[in-house]
This record gives C-alpha cells, sequence and structure tokens, in this order.
C-alpha cells in the first residue's frame, strides 16, 4: 500500500514522457518498433528523420492520440489514454501538424480554446480575466496580436502556426509536442518560435518535443536530438554529436557537416 | 493603454453580456411569437385576422370550463387548442435547430443536419409501416405512430453511425454518404408500403410525412418535453467542447476535449431531439439546416452562444412556420412542414448570395 504522497512523490520522479519498447503501425508493418525513451524535464528536444521514418506517429503516441501495438507510454506516470483528457491537458499540449477548422473563428477564439482545460466544467465555461490575460500574453510573444480579430483560415500559414503556438503557450502545460511547428514560416519567424521555446524552457521549466526537418534549427536550439531510421531510435543525444554522426549520413542518405558560425555559439549543419 | 489590455478590449469574443444579452433576446423573440401566435386567428364571419380577446384569456385555462358563451369558447381555442400546439412547436424547434447545430460541429460538416443523415427518411419508414399494420387503429392510437418513428430514428442512427465509422475516426464524407443511402433506401421502402396500402391508409402516411402540430395536445407535449428537455441541456453542456472540436478530434483531445466521448455523447442527444420531435410533429426539414447557419453568419461560430440561440430562434421559427400555416387558408390548415420547407429554401439561398457577397463563405 503507498500513501498518496509517496505516490506523488514517485509521480514526481516520473519523467514528464516515457516510452517503453514501444512497437506500433498503421497496417501488418510496423512504422516503430522496440522504441524506448525518456524525455527529460526542462529540455527542448527535436525529433528528426527522413520521410515516413515515424517522427509524427512517435509524437501522437506520445499524446495518447494512438495506442501502442505492444509497450508502454507514460506521461508523468500515467497512461496518456486512460482517465480524463482535461487533466492530461494540463501536464501536456500537442500541436498537430494539420490543422483545419470547420467554422470561422478569429485568431483569439482559437488561442482561447487552450484554456480548455483550466476552466471547471461549467454549464458554457465564458473566458474570465486571467484566460483572456494569459491568451494576450501569448498573441504578443508570438507576435499574432494584431491578427486576433482576424478569421483564423484567412490568415497565413506562418501565421496560423503562431497562433497555434500561442494556444499552447496559453495552456501553460509542461510538456509541449509540436509537430513540424515551422514548416510554413520564414526563417526569422522560424527562429522565434525557437527562441520562445527555449524561454518556455529557462522561464517556467516546460520540456518541448519538436518534429522538425530543419536540421539547422534543431542543431542551433535543441538540447537533445532523437533521430529515428528505419522504424528504430537508431541515435540519441546533444545536436552536434547525432547529426554528425554515421547514423545520420545513413538516415538522410548524405553525411552532415556541424560547425559553428565565427564568432557566435550558433551551430548550423551543412551536407558533406 | 497597453497593447495586452487593447487586444483584450477589441478581441471579438464572448463575454457574459454579449452572451445573455443575445440569448434574453432570443427568448424574447420566442415569447413574443408564440403568445402572439396563440391570439391571431382568422375571423370565420368576416375572413380577417382577429386577436382572441384578452380578456377570455386572461381568465386563465380555466375560463374554458366556466358554462358556455364566447369567453369560454375563446378560452378553450387560446388554452387549449393554440398554445399546446405552438409549445410543442417550440420545443420541436428548439430541437431540431439544436440537433443541426450539434451535428455540424461533430461532424465538422456544414450539410449535416437530421434530413442529410437519414434520421427522417428512417423514422419516416417506421411511420408507414406502422399505418400499413393499422397500429393507429389500435388501443395506443396516434401515439403509436409517434413510438414508431421514434424507433426508426434510433434504428437509423445506430446504422449510419456503425456505417459511418472509419476505426476511432467519424470522416463526414462517410458519414454523410452513409446517411443519404440510408435516406434513398427509406424513402423507396415507404414509397413500396404506400403501394400496397389502401386510399384512406395512403392519405394518413402522406399528412403523417408533411409535418404538422394540429393534433397535439398537452398529454403527448408533456411526454416528449422531458427527454427534450434532457436533450437540449446536454446540447449546452457541450457546446465549449464543440468548439474545440471544428479543430477535428485530435486537436479537441490536446486541449483537453475527451473527444470521443464528446462526440457519442452529443450524436445520442441530437438522435434523441431529432426522435422525439419527429415523434411528436413528423418529419419536419429545414429547420435544423437553416438555423445554425443563419445564425453562425450573424452571431459567429461559437456554440456557447450559437448552441442557446438556435434553440429560441428554431423554436421562434417553427411558432411562426405553424401560425402561417394555420392562417394562410384558413379555415383549412397547411401542414407545417410543407411552410417550413417553402420558406426554408429561399431563406437559405438568400443567406448564401449575402454571405458570399460578403467574401464570408466557409465550408
Amino acid at each position: 500500500m503507498s500513501t498518496p504522497a509517496q505516490s506523488e512523490a514517485s509521480a514526481a520522479a516520473e519523467p514528464p514522457v516515457r516510452l517503453d519498447q514501444v512497437e506500433f503501425g498503421y497496417g501488418p508493418k510496423s512504422t516503430l518498433t522496440a522504441l524506448s525513451v525518456a524525455i527529460e524535464p526542462a529540455k527542448l528536444t527535436c525529433v528528426v528523420g527522413a520521410n515516413g521514418a515515424g517522427k509524427s506517429t512517435l509524437l501522437k503516441l506520445m499524446a495518447g492520440l494512438l495506442a501502442p501495438r505492444q509497450g508502454t507510454v507514460r506521461c508523468f506516470g500515467r497512461d496518456p489514454r486512460r482517465g480524463k483528457r482535461r487533466q492530461l491537458a494540463r501536464k501536456l499540449s500537442y500541436l498537430p501538424q494539420q490543422y483545419a477548422l470547420a467554422f470561422p473563428f478569429t485568431v483569439a477564439e482559437v488561442v482561447l480554446m487552450g484554456r480548455y482545460a483550466l476552466r471547471g466544467p461549467g454549464l458554457l465555461g465564458l473566458e474570465r480575466g486571467d484566460d483572456l490575460d494569459a491568451a494576450t500574453a501569448a498573441m504578443e510573444r508570438c507576435r499574432v496580436a494584431h491578427l486576433a480579430d482576424r478569421r483564423f483560415d484567412t490568415v497565413s500559414g506562418g501565421e496560423q502556426r503562431r497562433a497555434l503556438l500561442a494556444q499552447a503557450f496559453c495552456q501553460r502545460a509542461e510538456v509541449i509536442l509540436l509537430d513540424e511547428p515551422t514548416a510554413a514560416l520564414d526563417p526569422a519567424h522560424a527562429i522565434a518560435v525557437f527562441e520562445a521555446l527555449v524561454s518556455e524552457r529557462d522561464q517556467r521549466g516546460a520540456c518541448a518535443v519538436a518534429v522538425t526537418h530543419d536540421l539547422n534549427l534543431a542543431a542551433r536550439f535543441a538540447d537533445r536530438v532523437l533521430l529515428l531510421d528505419g522504424a528504430r531510435l537508431s541515435a540519441d543525444g546533444p545536436p552536434a554529436e547525432v547529426l554528425a554522426s554515421p547514423a545520420a549520413a545513413e538516415a538522410f542518405s548524405v553525411a552532415m557537416h556541424v560547425g559553428t558560425l565565427p564568432g557566435s555559439q550558433t551551430r548550423f549543419v551543412v551536407p558533406a | 493603454m497597453s497593447d495586452a489590455g487593447f487586444v483584450a478590449a477589441t478581441a471579438r469574443r464572448l463575454t457574459r453580456r454579449r452572451l445573455l444579452g443575445a440569448t434574453a433576446l432570443a427568448a424574447a423573440a420566442a415569447v413574443l411569437a408564440t403568445t402572439v401566435g396563440a391570439l391571431i386567428g382568422v375571423d370565420s364571419a368576416t375572413q380577417t385576422l382577429a386577436l382572441i380577446d384578452l380578456g377570455a384569456v386572461w381568465a386563465g385555462p380555466g375560463g374554458a370550463h366556466v358554462d358556455g358563451g364566447p369567453h369560454a369558447l375563446a378560452a378553450r381555442i387560446f388554452w387549449f387548442s393554440r398554445l399546446p400546439r405552438l409549445l410543442a412547436a417550440l420545443l420541436v424547434g428548439a430541437g431540431l435547430a439544436a440537433a443541426g447545430c450539434a451535428f455540424q460541429a461533430i461532424l465538422r460538416n456544414p450539410l449535416a443536419e437530421p434530413f442529410t443523415l437519414g434520421i427522417s427518411s428512417g423514422s419516416a419508414l417506421a411511420a408507414v409501416i406502422a399505418i400499413r399494420l393499422g397500429l393507429d387503429a389500435t388501443a395506443l392510437g396516434g401515439s403509436a405512430i409517434g413510438l414508431a418513428a421514434l424507433a426508426g430514428a434510433g434504428l437509423t442512427i445506430v446504422v449510419v453511425w456503425r456505417l459511418g465509422r472509419v476505426g476511432d475516426g467519424m470522416p463526414a464524407a462517410t458519414m454523410l454518404l452513409a446517411g443519404i443511402t440510408i435516406s434513398m433506401f427509406c424513402s423507396a421502402g415507404s414509397l413500396l408500403v404506400q403501394y400496397t396500402a389502401d386510399f384512406g391508409e395512403i392519405a394518413r402516411m402522406i399528412r403523417w410525412m408533411m409535418g404538422g402540430l394540429d393534433w397535439i395536445a398537452y398529454p403527448r407535449l408533456g411526454q416528449a418535453a422531458g427527454p427534450m428537455l434532457i436533450g437540449l441541456a446536454v446540447m449546452l453542456a457541450l457546446a465549449r467542447a464543440m468548439n474545440a472540436l471544428s479543430a477535428g478530434p485530435d486537436a479537441a483531445a490536446s486541449v483537453g476535449v475527451d473527444s470521443a466521448r464528446v462526440t457519442l455523447v452529443a450524436f445520442v442527444a441530437a438522435s434523441l431531439l431529432v426522435g422525439v420531435g419527429i415523434a411528436l410533429a413528423g418529419p419536419i426539414g429545414f429547420v435544423g439546416l437553416i438555423v445554425p447557419h443563419a445564425l453562425r453568419a450573424v452571431l459567429g461560430p461559437d456554440h456557447r452562444l450559437l448552441m442557446p440561440a438556435s434553440m429560441f430562434a428554431g423554436g421562434t421559427l417553427l411558432v411562426l412556420c405553424d401560425t402561417l400555416a394555420r392562417l394562410i387558408l384558413a379555415p383549412d390548415q397547411l401542414p407545417v412542414g410543407v411552410v417550413t420547407a417553402l420558406l426554408g429554401g429561399p431563406f437559405f439561398l438568400l443567406i448564401l448570395v449575402r454571405e458570399k457577397s460578403r467574401g464570408r463563405i466557409w465550408g
């Protein structure tokens, strides 16, 4: 028998997300096999790999949106597919790669949807002052405050991505999972997204797991890079090591050179 | 003024004041329409519109039981003939509009409504079979057809739900395709049953399928009110989750909505509203489609406002249509379903054209 206090303590020691010998496939073929990884708190982790390597699948497993065929997924020691989604959403948020609204909500309304889990299950759950403050602050940080009243589906793809990031920020979860958060962004905005994730890490101790095809952003900002190849985790470690490794050369079919810009700490990657 | 204050002040959002104000306005419209609708009639002597003497109404339902005289007749017409059918119109209209709104939200498709999902045709087939079997001549009377219609609606929903689901998901295209297929099949079935029926039965079948409220009295209204009020309350409770669901089940789950559970509960509640509504008044079209659409164009897509506003507006619309149906050919009465269809189509086109010209078409 464990007292509530003990189970609380053991839950605190649990990593934000842990996958244990996870196997998953959409059909008979495995998309991911024998995958074990623990996401650390207050770290920015990037998931890289060629197209179809299972990056988005990994993120959906972590978010509890897919059930592993074998193995276990735990979020703070809990199965994310059991229990109330509202409770999970206070700990973990997930930004899908595709986001299409059926109805003409405004940017501000979409951002405020991030506050769903933080409101009690009241009859209509109207937003209160603290929700508006959080949403406003998040929109400022993601530079979409001037778009608040625009219809979400009429702003550009990059602005939509930033609005969704604001939604995730005002959800204030400890774990933020992002599927290609910079896919439609120009370089300045892509850098701004990762700088915002870094500041979430530094100020709130949040951890972010971002699937990205932009190896330069991964090299520059990530604390840790997970490389997926052939349905497996083929490399895991600091970005400079992973991206320059033979495993990366194998995964991307081209060797990578990781360097540092002269006069700064900024890392970059080029195919060698 | 700081930038932060500026954003919060200008962003179009749902405040308590806006929600209560708009809902109160919609409720007032419903009360007004019901009251006027119950008072107005056509004077049989002069063939002009006439209001019931307020003095007769003011005496309350008890006035109808006072010995003869014009006051007793007027009170009887107001309290026991027109009021129950208009209250039924309010309830059925609210249920159809709320169900349409919910189907559109959970299927993320503006075409989803009781007709396109096959529910109306399924219940009509069951009702036609009940008439063919002579169930309305048994001890249960007219409510036998209502019960058959309810069962037909429930059965159709289960079939469409099972056909339309793909794994964990519920793609609108598959769902609507299943619904329309079932709808065509059931319509064909209804025709077949009609072909085998005699003229008296056919007349009753056609009359039922046109939808009408003219035979409703308080006992039947009372039976329907319980389940319908529960269904409406469930819709209000799910309104916020429906907002999140309009971005799809995964995105909704990530902000904390149990997407599968909310979808199922909303689907069952919407089916209950439609099924009981059809059992009470027959299949009445267009309300579930046009009311949420028209209001969304005016009030925005937030279901916390859209849902209650749709309920009152749907109720008001059906009250107005039923009153028109009673007046146009007085002393004959048109089936209310014919009126909603005749008014609904052009009205919907009007909104479509207006929204298109403003560049605000979604879909």
